[in-house]
């Protein structure tokens, strides 16, 4: 999501690594690629304009020691920055009353609903809560709809009454949640924009009735310049508590993100990075940093993994790899669990030096491992147990059961044997992860 | 005849037939030029002659406008040499450079057609197509309420978010369409029975729409190219216009955005939406520079008559009409 911005960036610092000092002459042509780097990705100008002061500054003024190379102190300087712009520490949800309320505001076709689905997920998977959902966007057609639509597909219950009046349907939600033992309300509301005084009015009346412990801005990452003035618009009205940058799976430079805090003091609290459900995840400034410099993202790979990979069953594959028992029947079970982690790539992104390894665009075919799910699942469990007695008429028949042609289920056997001794080395630390 | 001039003379000449549009473009373009012109204005208070100081701040602002970096440097280094040619130090008469400039950016000599091509032996198929949240199905809406005496066809291709096809449906009602939806994950399926549907019914224009998809999204790109296939079987020469709808406040996405859809698909021109709410929508400008994509339609406002057709004479007209 942030490549381009990485990109830019790194090349700057490249060419100060040869250098023996920083002079205001050498490093010139660096300011001058990341102020464009920045403002490419949208990040509001006055920070840029501020980023690249402090950055010269602490640039010349900067000792280079021995230990260090110039480029590296450099990088150095310009991480820190952008971890202080991003804001430093990961602001987690109130979530201290009971219920606690969670008011979801924005304007139009910024991703409020889906969001609200997705935050509702959250709360019910990492911090075991019990939310309600409210739907409170009266003015789009089928709003309501699409929430309730959300809430069925996730088994969470949605509070509707109607397309009435906003105040009343969160008031009585308040008293359902009450009665009905929800700890957790998230309430849905119309977009709109931060100059209608109408609509503004209404999610203040909102406020004044209920009184919510979150007020969170969902805002597009993919928003130019005028960013902050809907988020100053918002937070002039309604005191705002943080803020979720959705859309962050497009290649969208991001610079909102890059704005926010700097300019406001709200912290984003989360980002949207995929189109599932689960695709909502914490915001951390230090790891997003690290992602924009290209310095790899492993703490939120683990996390992707942990939250969607059953514990127990990824142990017992960890023992028959180690065991050289793996089969494809395993195999099978663990290609399962990655279709999980959603888009392959998404995470291949995150690896340190992804850029450089040129694996930042890959792109993986889902059907290309649906093929081989669909070969695997053509094959009798016997024959996934023993792979070693699949001839010539059984690969023949499993061709023809899955659709594909004899040299797919060969290429598959083989990889799968190549796999299997990897597997071996590596459990055996004969080899090292390449990370 | 300067250029103010002109456009004073062609705007009011024109508005006595054309009143309604013209006060939406008014209303609707109220926000940018209260941020960016009256921004532009006191820029030439502040400085009376040309400075590099002047040209630094000017730089800045059309910058937050979101006109795009390459294209603002490409300016920039267009206007300082015209300042050199022709001497040029008051900068209030630079101020009419500058809007002339931003003129040429946009109409770069060519003639613009904003017009939508028609389908002479049957239906005319509009194909809408974008990222998330921009507003392709309430666009669709508010273009079949401007082809009202028409018999419009709208045919629900958003099969992935929830609630959409009901979206579409209700629109269909409000706006007196046909309609054609169905359950089905499928959007290619969908699209091929409404066409055929659209046949049958004799419909004279037939809006597609599609769901929203990230154009970095490689299987989502190629579900579009497979739609377009679709299309093309069924009704050969179509899509007769595939529009690309855009949130004017998104910023150098945009580009991106342009770029990538006008590879897979024939993107025919962009709907504009959202205006109102923003103080920029200088991505016009970008879009134009960078992939020369021309503006059909802007969203100037919420009701159903505040989608116009893109006028770039009445936009800067609009935009300016303070300074001029």
């Amino acid at each position: 999501m942030f490549e381009y911005m990485g990109d830019r960036l790194s090349n700057a610092i490249k060419n100060i690594r040869g250098l023996g000092k920083i002079t205001e002459e050498n490093i010139s042509e660096a300011l001058r690629e990341i102020r464009m780097a920045l403002l490419e990705a949208d990040v509001n100008y006055v920070v840029v304009k501020e980023f690249i002061a402090n950055i010269k500054e602490k640039a010349l003024g900067m000792d280079v020691g021995k230990s260090l190379k110039p480029d590296e102190l450099f990088l150095k300087i310009v991480k820190d920055e952008l971890i202080s712009l991003l804001g430093g520490d990961y602001v987690p949800l109130e979530t201290s009353k009971n219920p606690t309320i969670l008011m979801l505001v924005g304007l139009q076709g910024s991703g409020k609903t889906t969001t609200a689905g997705k935050l509702a997920n959250f709360l019910r998977k990492k911090q075991a809560k019990n939310p309600l959902l409210v739907a409170c966007d009266i003015y789009r057609p089928a709003a309501i709809l699409q929430l309730e639509t959300i809430g069925k597909s996730l088994g969470i219950e949605v509070f509707t009454e109607g397309k009435e009046n906003p105040v009343k349907i969160v008031k009585d939600a308040l008293a359902y949640a009450r009665e009905s033992k929800k700890d957790y309300i998230i309430i849905d509301t119309a977009g709109r924009l931060q100059i209608d005084e109408t609509l503004m009015q209404e999610l203040k009346d909102i406020t004044n009735e209920v009184n919510p412990q979150e007020t969170i801005l969902v805002i597009d990452a993919m928003m130019g310049q005028d960013a902050i003035h809907v988020i100053n618009g918002f937070n002039d009205a309604l005191s705002l508590t943080g803020t979720i940058l959705t859309k962050l799976d497009g290649n969208t430079k991001g610079g909102v993100a890059l704005s926010v805090r700097h300019l406001t003091n709200i912290p984003i609290k989360f980002v949207g990075d995929s189109e599932k459900l689960d695709g909502l995840s914490e915001f951390y400034p230090e790891r997003m940093a690290n992602r924009i410099l290209d310095m790899g993202d492993i703490l939120s790979i683990v996390d992707k993994v942990e939250n969607v990979i059953d514990e127990k069953e990824a142990m017992d594959t960890a023992k028959k790899m180690k065991k050289g028992t793996f089969d494809l029947e395993d195999f099978l079970a663990t290609l399962k669990q990655i279709k999980k982690l959603g888009p392959l790539e998404n995470l291949l992104k995150m690896l340190p030096g992804a850029r450089k390894m040129g694996i930042q665009n890959v792109n993986i075919d889902p059907k290309d491992m649906a093929h081989v799910e669909a070969i695997i699942l053509s094959m009798t469990s016997y024959e996934r147990r023993h792979p070693d007695c699949l001839k010539a008429t059984r690969k023949q028949r499993i061709a023809r059961g899955s659709g594909r042609s004899v040299e797919e289920v060969n290429r598959l056997l083989k990889q799968f044997e190549e796999m299997k001794k990897m597997m071996k080395m590596v459990s055996s630390g004969n080899m090292k992860m390449p990370f | 005849m300067g250029l103010f001039d002109k456009l004073k003379n062609i705007v009011v000449k024109t508005k006595e037939e054309n009143k309604e549009s013209i006060e939406s473009y008014d209303k609707g373009l109220q926000k940018t030029r209260d941020e960016f012109v009256s921004k532009l204005s006191l820029l030439g208070i502040k400085y009376t002659k040309v400075s590099d100081d002047y040209f630094e701040e000017l730089e800045d602002l059309l910058i937050s406008a979101d006109i795009g970096v390459n294209t603002v440097f490409k300016f920039m280094d267009k206007l300082r040499d015209r300042v050199k040619k022709e001497n040029i130090v008051d900068t209030k008469y630079l101020m009419e450079v500058i809007v002339d400039e931003l003129f040429i950016i946009y109409v770069n000599n060519e003639s613009l057609s904003t017009k939508v091509h028609k389908n002479e032996n049957g239906p005319t198929i509009i194909l809408m197509v974008g990222v998330n949240g921009v507003g392709k199905t309430t666009t669709i809406a508010k273009l079949a309420h401007k082809y009202k005496n028409k018999k419009v066809l709208m045919i629900a291709g958003d099969t992935f978010r929830a609630g959409a096809v009901e979206q579409l449906k209700i629109w269909a009602e409000k706006t007196g369409s046909l309609f054609y939806g169905k359950d089905s994950v499928d959007p290619a399926g969908v699209i091929y029975d409404g066409l055929e549907f659209a046949k049958q019914e004799n419909a004279e224009i037939v809006f597609i729409d599609t769901a929203g998809r990230l154009q970095n999204k490689v299987n989502l790109m190629k579900e579009l190219e497979k739609i377009n296939k679709v299309i093309e079987r069924i009704i050969p020469g179509a899509p007769h216009e595939t529009l690309l709808v855009v949130d004017a406040s998104t910023g150098q996405n945009g580009i991106m955005q342009a770029k990538a859809f006008k590879e897979i698909t024939n993107i025919t021109g962009i709907v504009l939406t959202k205006l109102d709410g923003t103080a920029k929508g200088g991505i016009v400008l970008a879009i134009k520079e960078e992939v020369d994509l021309p503006v059909k339609f802007i969203g100037l406002g919420e009701k159903m008559e505040d989608l116009q057709t893109f006028d770039i004479e009445e936009y800067i007209y609009g935009l300016f009409k303070d300074m001029i």
